[in-house]
């Protein structure tokens, strides 16, 4: 009698201590979710390190997938193209003829600039190393604004690096893991790029705020900023390199100047880092690959010993 | 080998099933799709599996799976630790406890629960990002986000429902 009575309150007490263990179990699960949150808020390395290892073992998955969808967008182009052939080849030819007078100037304006270059005993710019990536991963929603490329430490690919691809600046390299990297887009809350508009030579700040379009800030109040003015980095703060162009003023009013990125930032295939090694996060020497450690160009070569020059911001302006 | 040695294998790989086609949706979200402000409205395809199968087979998908499906999320988005793990488990909560109104029921039903667990899920990510990145979030991109997410739900829920009854069974728990 006595046994049969413990065994009825030990499954008497069982039930409701499962359920309060349930219920403990889920509060203890938010509680941990909302303890990481402000964890990653203080940017540990620890959570860094999980967080690329996640990434580092999702690339290869994410690099497969991402395929056919660049094949699907190639072959789509590939048919519109087929429509639009013979006007499109009109329009290249003369393009063409242009640039070819272009170029005729340019290596004209090279030689001068060279020739200047030398009587003036000037140091020339740090030539970019520079690293190709894919881009493998656009995470959707509209609270973080991040690509993933499919390069990372291995490649060289140091955190802070600038990213372009074809006409303008993208963002800046974020974290980085083993084989791959984060890009953090200029158009993110996080994202502070210092720049220069061209037309009037104001220094001002690129600032993300999560929407297509970021805002100038610090801009001198009576600035004759229209839109369409070109946007450049400054290359002030030693984390972006001078000269690449951000985008166009696209809508300037008294309280606020926005700018239309010059990429097209939801449509980046391939991206390319630049190495301008201004945070003087270089690897050892022996660690770069030989083709990219050829000697700068003999303009600087003969000019070595003006080291400390500056170089100037006329050249943006 | 015979077939009854192979059965605890089959068991398990139905019994995965639920926790690849979560996995599967997160790196189909994260793909580049090259239409303009796609990403900014990109539907929350984790979200439809999650809310799928805790519905059918809540026993496939515990609260440490759904926590833990959260993380990677976030590591992929760049988001901080726990933000989508914590609206994955509040889906769970909520889910659970209303789940009986929805199974056996037609399909709009199941799909409106999904109505509103969605704006209910994106509200709470909305104020948790605004506290954390310290600054008010754009809203026109979520409630674009919310009503896409919805509206595509039939098609993901039509998958998950080919997947669930060629490979997982539709055993429901006691």
């Amino acid at each position: 009698m006595a046994k049969r009575n413990v065994s009825i309150s030990v499954a008497g007490l069982a039930l409701p201590i499962r359920v309060w263990g349930q219920r403990f179990a889920f509060l203890g699960l938010m509680a941990l979710a909302f303890a990481l949150m402000l964890l990653s808020k203080a940017e540990t390395g620890a959570l860094e390190r999980a967080r690329t290892a996640i990434v580092d073992a999702a690339i290869p998955v994410l690099d497969v997938m991402s395929r056919p969808v660049e094949a699907g967008k190639s072959s789509a182009q590939s048919v519109t193209s087929f429509f639009v052939v013979r006007a499109e080849n009109e329009r290249l030819r003369t393009e063409n003829e242009r640039l070819l007078r272009w170029m005729l100037m340019a290596q004209q304006l090279e030689v001068e600039n060279a020739t200047l270059r030398a009587q003036l005993d000037f140091v020339s710019e740090i030539t970019p190393r520079s690293i190709a990536a894919r881009v493998v991963a656009d995470p959707g929603g509209s609270f973080f604004h991040s690509l993933l490329i499919n390069a990372g430490a291995r490649n060289f690919v140091r955190r802070g690096q600038a990213v372009v691809s074809s006409g303008g600046l993208v963002g800046r390299i974020a974290e980085v893991g083993e084989r791959s990297a984060r890009v953090l887009l200029l158009t993110d809350l996080n994202s502070r790029i210092p720049a220069i508009v061209e037309s009037t030579g104001d220094r001002v700040i690129a600032t993300g705020n999560n929407t297509p379009w970021p805002e100038l800030t610090y801009l001198p109040p009576n600035s004759p900023v229209s839109p369409g003015d070109r946007v450049l980095t400054s290359g002030h703060g030693g984390v972006f390199p001078p000269g690449l162009a951000i985008g166009f003023v696209a809508e300037a009013s008294d309280s606020r100047v926005t700018v239309q990125p010059a990429v097209s930032l939801t449509d980046v295939n391939d991206a390319r880092i630049l190495d301008y090694g201004v945070n003087g996060i270089l690897p050892a020497p022996e660690e770069v690959p030989t083709r990219l450690a050829q000697p700068a160009p003999p303009i600087s070569q003969a000019n070595n010993d003006k080291a400390g020059a500056t170089v100037p911001m006329e050249g943006v302006r | 080998m015979n077939a009854a040695s192979l059965g605890p294998i089959l068991e398990f790989s139905r019994r995965v099933v639920p926790t690849l086609t979560v996995i599967l949706l997160i790196f189909l979200a994260q793909l580049p799709v090259p239409l303009p402000f796609f990403p900014d409205v990109a539907p929350a395809l984790p979200l439809m599996a999650i809310y799928y199968w805790v519905v059918f087979r809540p026993d496939l998908m515990p609260r440490m799976l759904v926590f833990a499906l959260g993380l990677i999320q976030d590591a992929l988005i760049g988001a901080p630790f726990g933000l989508t793990a914590l609206i994955f488990l509040l889906v769970y909560a909520f889910v659970m406890s209303q789940r009986r109104f929805v199974v056996g029921k037609p399909f709009w039903i199941f799909w409106a629960g999904f109505a509103i667990v969605t704006p209910v899920a994106a509200i709470v990510t909305w104020i948790l990002v605004s506290v954390l990145r310290g600054s008010v979030m754009p809203t026109d991109a979520v409630l674009m986000g919310m009503m896409l997410t919805v509206v595509t739900f039939p098609v993901i829920a039509w998958a998950l429902l080919y997947s669930q009854r060629w490979l997982v069974g539709s055993a429901q728990p006691s």
